[in-house]
């Protein structure tokens, strides 16, 4: 068991104040960018595409943007923020002088990063239930849902961040694995539309097991095999954050 | 793990090691290092950049895992108990690491958090704090907005925030002016007033012998030397020296200052002659207009650089 402690929390907090510092671009971020994505695709798109499984397009495509969205969250603050955090500003550092430990200091992150994801989907619920497209009361569900999220795609996005020499690393995340995961998890189309054997590949991927649970939620009816999705989510996340936690011991604790 | 009976008694100590080794990528860093600090003194750990005072500091914070050796802090057995240790603990860390996001105060309330301090207690702490670090005009200025010294200062006060009974500071005036320099060491003597005890890594010589009650010398993560600076130079080094350089030092080398000295040594272009009695080798030196020499009481830095060599290090 890694000796973790309360003290987390103190940790988790001085990240939530510089966040709050800089919470009103960050909210405005956080609804803009949905916001263009639902119109600008919805409307687009769904001009040539009026129902899909039986629901009109921009409907299908905010539950898939509500995951997509908290994805990026969580991998934005694990990679970028908690690399500063960690390398470049030494606040890891500070920290660890005072009496709190490494397993702390990672938790907090783990956990930190999966709060901006709730924050983040909870602007882009907001969004989508601006623009009538979540009228049901399953859609609250989605807020648990989020830091989930937050915690499956932080877990694996420390991994990367303790890894990491410097930004410039962060590319091959996003590039060979959150990108190529947007397009294969059905943020814009159902799995069931391609081939066998990319449906395979599709539900071997975390983001596709949280758009299961997440669209269902916000078109107001509840996930089937809601249980399983969650076991994947979580498997996930738990062992991103394990492995992270051990890369982190040898880089840091050795 | 158990402690060994010699370990346990020296538990009184603030802070015990005996036999601390550290091997990164089958490089012996540290290779066995005993210490013990009394409470209230200030403890110099010094050595050229490379001999292991950081790694050495790690390890008794309970940062980085020796390979062997036992270490207490306040009594915890370090690293199983070492998050206990820190409680009682302040650090100065080589490079200031305060938080850029936040005002001088808030650096202060968020540090204090770590401790498990309630806000009650830190508001009543921080004007205190401020005080001493003389920031109390910039409590709510930006970290960017201050000059080298008062970030330093800063990083101590922070160091602070749980009045500690021991502080580590690594190489605390690394880069500052020569006023930051005497403000730093004015506080550190106010602290030790105070009955806090010091552990400071530090290669200026000078700041080491002004401050410290002992000091240990160390290189290739070893100690050479350990004692009060002026009862090891006395040890050591005889307690005068001469240096002297110019036109035509070199033959003058040869054949005076060897003779008259007890010790002489040539580097570059300068004589350095150790002696009891300079007496004749001044007198040798008066009328030789092309030579210039300057005569002064040995210090540590003689014994430092006759412990650790004059090779450079990088």
């Amino acid at each position: 068991m890694p000796p973790l402690s309360w003290r987390w929390v103190p940790v988790w907090r001085r990240n939530y104040l510089v966040w709050k510092k800089l919470a009103a671009e960050s909210v405005l971020g956080n609804i803009i960018e949905p916001l263009f994505y639902l119109v600008g695709f919805g409307m687009g798109i769904g001009a040539m595409v009026q129902e899909v499984e039986g629901v009109k397009y921009m409907a299908f495509l905010a539950g898939g943007t509500i995951c997509y969205s908290t994805m990026l969250a969580a991998s934005f603050e694990a990679l970028y923020s908690g690399f500063a955090r960690m390398h470049v500003q030494r606040t890891w550092e500070g920290i660890l002088n005072a009496p709190v430990s490494l397993e702390d200091v990672v938790f907090a992150e783990w956990v930190w990063a999966a709060s901006k994801s709730f924050l983040s989907g909870t602007a882009v619920l907001v969004v989508a239930a601006a623009l009538g497209l979540a009228q049901s009361w399953t859609m609250v569900l989605i807020l648990p849902l989020a830091f989930v999220i937050g915690l499956t795609f932080s877990g694996l996005g420390l991994i990367m961040t303790a890894l990491a020499k410097s930004y410039d690393f962060f590319m091959y995340w996003f590039t060979l694995a959150l990108t190529p995961m947007m397009l294969l998890s059905g943020v814009f189309y159902p799995v069931t539309n391609m081939p066998g054997w990319l449906q395979m590949v599709a539900n071997a991927l975390p983001l596709t097991h949280a758009i299961a649970l997440g669209r269902p939620l916000l078109l107001g009816h509840l996930p089937d095999a809601a249980l399983l999705h969650l076991a994947v989510l979580a498997a996930y996340g738990i062992a991103g954050y394990l492995i992270a936690l051990r890369l982190f011991r040898r880089r840091l604790a050795s | 793990m158990t402690l060994s009976p010699a370990l346990s008694q020296a538990m009184g100590n603030i802070l015990a090691a005996r036999g601390v080794r550290k091997s990164f990528a089958g490089r012996e860093v540290v290779a066995g290092i005993d210490l013990e600090l009394t409470r209230g003194e200030c403890f110099g750990l010094l050595g050229p950049n490379g001999a292991g005072k950081t790694t050495t500091l790690r390890m008794l914070l309970g940062l980085a895992r020796p390979d062997a050796g036992e270490i207490s802090l306040l009594g915890n057995p370090v690293p199983q108990a070492a998050r206990e240790g820190r409680i009682r603990v302040g650090v100065v860390p080589q490079v200031d690491n305060l938080d850029p996001d936040f005002t001088v105060r808030e650096n202060l309330v968020v540090y204090g958090r770590y401790f498990g301090l309630r806000e009650k207690e830190m508001d009543q702490r921080i004007p205190a704090l401020l005080e001493f670090a003389t920031l109390e005009a910039r409590a709510d200025s930006r970290i960017q907005e201050l000059s080298g010294g008062m970030k330093r200062r800063l990083v101590l006060a922070r160091a602070l925030v749980n009045d500690p009974d021991l502080i580590f500071l690594d190489e605390p005036t690394t880069g500052l002016d020569p006023q930051a320099r005497h403000q730093m060491w004015e506080k550190l003597r106010v602290l030790l007033r105070r009955g806090k005890t010091i552990l400071l890594t530090t290669h200026f010589m000078d700041e080491a012998e002004r401050l410290c009650d002992r000091v240990m010398i160390i290189d290739h993560g070893r100690s050479l030397a350990q004692g009060a600076p002026h009862a090891l130079i006395a040890q050591h080094i005889e307690p005068e020296v001469v240096e002297v350089y110019g036109e035509g030092v070199e033959t003058w080398f040869h054949e005076t200052a060897r003779p008259l000295s007890d010790r002489a040594e040539l580097h570059g272009e300068t004589a350095f002659c150790y002696l009891r009695d300079p007496g004749p080798l001044i007198a040798s030196l008066q009328g030789r207009g092309s030579l210039r020499f300057m005569h002064r009481r040995a210090n540590l830095e003689d014994l430092f650089l006759k412990l650790t060599g004059r090779e450079m290090r990088d």
